[in-house]
């Protein structure tokens, strides 16, 4: 049902049946390792690209999904899913493989709320009984697609983000224990005119807040009504920026409710500048750590907004500046 | 460079207030690195060349050639082994301005399209960093001949 513009609430709750998050190497050292279902100690996967190292993370992700909830590919009516690559191949393909119907979603790293706000909304709708939510990110794919090659030595600023290598998947039924996605705000592309892709932070915190403020306006709820708010791969700097408007709009973050995916993930490792980024970022920790502490009754309401930067390798050539978006979905633990 | 876009008020406080938010990048500490970095390669190079000149029976004129090859060669097999973009990311335009970023460059490139086969792949894009240092500085060479053309023929 549409709420105030651009807002969702789902009567008929679909249930979270499962969720399952893997990850590389890199990812095994997070500070959440514990919550990831499968790690690969090889950034290629056996395969000969990275792309294609990348479809088999989507693949094992939804099949991983699918084994928790006892389901076989067969029974999904609709995977929804997207990823950072060009034309979405790594989605296109894996689908490919699992043979489920298909929609090709992309909202750069916000596709994992995006998937799993529209697959909310068909399964509201009645149209369908079980749908998978899915999305995934390479580091080194992503880095060869939006910046340089892996192994150029260029000097990376304080600001920039590490792609997180790995995939999130979530199924969706009508019926069943688990957490249940209750609304969605569908986000604005935003632009504050910022053009830097390695400061993707500052470019996307604008969104984020702006999704949020319009989601607790739209839902006329507090934002103590939620145990934790988490945006999608803002990292360090988007974080402290969104703080900071979040302030200024009067809309009051009582302690430890709000936090960042891309801050989570790999905690202060130096390595990762200003922290995670990539469509696999709010995936696998919102699939994995969000969902996991919510089943053991630690957190009940969620808001996760997941954040994306719409640009591409060539609007930045073009000297476009980045219009980013956000997509928040309210997920809870009804008993 | 094109002209600067016209940002609306909000933009500009947006931006102002994003940027006191920023991590700094370290310039000092950035410069001091490159140029510590820096200057060991050059030294390590003349070093080289001193090799070259003592036990290769190199004129002084043409050892810098095979010394600068052996950078080459080092600078590859640093990016091959996956450890130049480390020691870049602490030397900054240290290992960069040395003809090791150029090389770097080149080889990055390489290994990185390896995936889409050797003539698309590595051949279309091994220059896809360096090219446009070959073409300006190719460019620059011309443009510096025909001025020193010009005031030759001015009888300078």
């Amino acid at each position: 049902m549409l709420v105030g513009r651009q807002s969702w609430r789902f009567n008929m709750k679909p249930v979270i049946l499962s969720s399952a998050s893997v990850g590389g190497p890199f990812e095994a050292q997070s500070p959440l390792s514990g919550d990831f279902d499968i790690f690969y100690d090889d950034l290629w996967l056996g395969q000969d690209s990275y792309e294609k190292a990348e479809v088999k993370l989507l693949e094992h992700a939804c099949k991983k999904a699918l084994e928790k909830a006892g389901l076989q590919p067969d029974d999904i009516n609709f995977l929804l899913s997207g990823d950072l690559d060009n034309q979405i191949t790594s989605s296109s393909f894996a689908a490919r493989g699992l043979r489920i119907p298909y929609l090709g979603l992309f909202g750069a790293c916000s596709t994992s709320m995006e998937g799993l706000a529209i697959g909310s909304r068909l399964m509201d709708s009645g149209g369908a009984n079980y749908v998978i939510a899915a999305t995934a990110s390479h580091n080194a794919a992503a880095e060869k697609q939006f910046r340089y090659p892996t192994e150029y030595g260029a000097q990376k600023p304080p600001t920039a983000q590490w792609t997180v290598t790995g995939a999130g998947a979530v199924v969706l039924g009508k019926e069943g224990d688990g957490p249940r996605v209750v609304s969605a705000t569908i986000g604005k592309v935003v632009d504050m005119g910022i053009s830097d892709p390695f400061n993707m932070g500052a470019a996307m915190a604008p969104a984020a807040v702006d999704t949020i403020e319009t989601h607790l306006n739209e839902m006329n709820l507090d934002s103590d009504y939620y145990d934790l708010i988490a945006t999608g791969d803002l990292g360090f700097t988007g974080y402290n920026i969104a703080k900071e408007l979040f302030a200024k709009k009067g809309i009051k973050l009582k302690d430890n409710l709000y936090t960042d995916c891309g801050i989570l993930i790999y905690g202060n490792n130096p390595r990762v500048f200003s922290g995670a980024s990539g469509c696999a970022c709010s995936a696998v920790v919102t699939y994995g750590h969000f969902l996991n502490r919510m089943r053991r009754g630690e957190l009940k309401r969620i808001l996760i907004a997941a954040t994306g930067a719409l640009m591409s390798p060539m609007s930045y050539q073009q000297k476009e500046t980045i219009p980013c978006i956000a997509h928040a979905v309210s997920i809870e633990h009804i008993q | 460079m094109p002209k600067k876009k016209k940002r609306t008020p909000l933009q500009k406080d947006y931006q102002i207030m994003a940027k006191s938010k920023e991590p700094k990048r370290k310039v000092l500490l950035n410069a001091t690195r490159a140029f510590l970095f820096g200057g060991l390669i050059c030294t390590f190079a003349q070093f080289l060349q001193f090799i070259f000149i003592r036990y290769f029976g190199f004129e002084e004129s043409q050892a810098g050639n095979p010394a600068t090859a052996v950078l080459i060669i080092l600078a590859a097999l640093f990016t091959g082994l996956g450890v130049f973009d480390h020691i870049a990311q602490w030397a900054g335009a240290g290992t960069a301005v040395p003809i090791t970023g150029f090389a770097n460059s080149i080889t990055s490139a390489a290994i990185e399209h390896r995936s889409e086969g050797y003539v698309l792949g590595v051949g279309g894009n091994m220059f896809k960093i360096a090219g446009p240092v070959i073409v300006f500085g190719t460019f620059s060479a011309f443009v510096v001949a025909l001025i020193k053309l010009v005031i030759q023929a001015i009888g300078g």
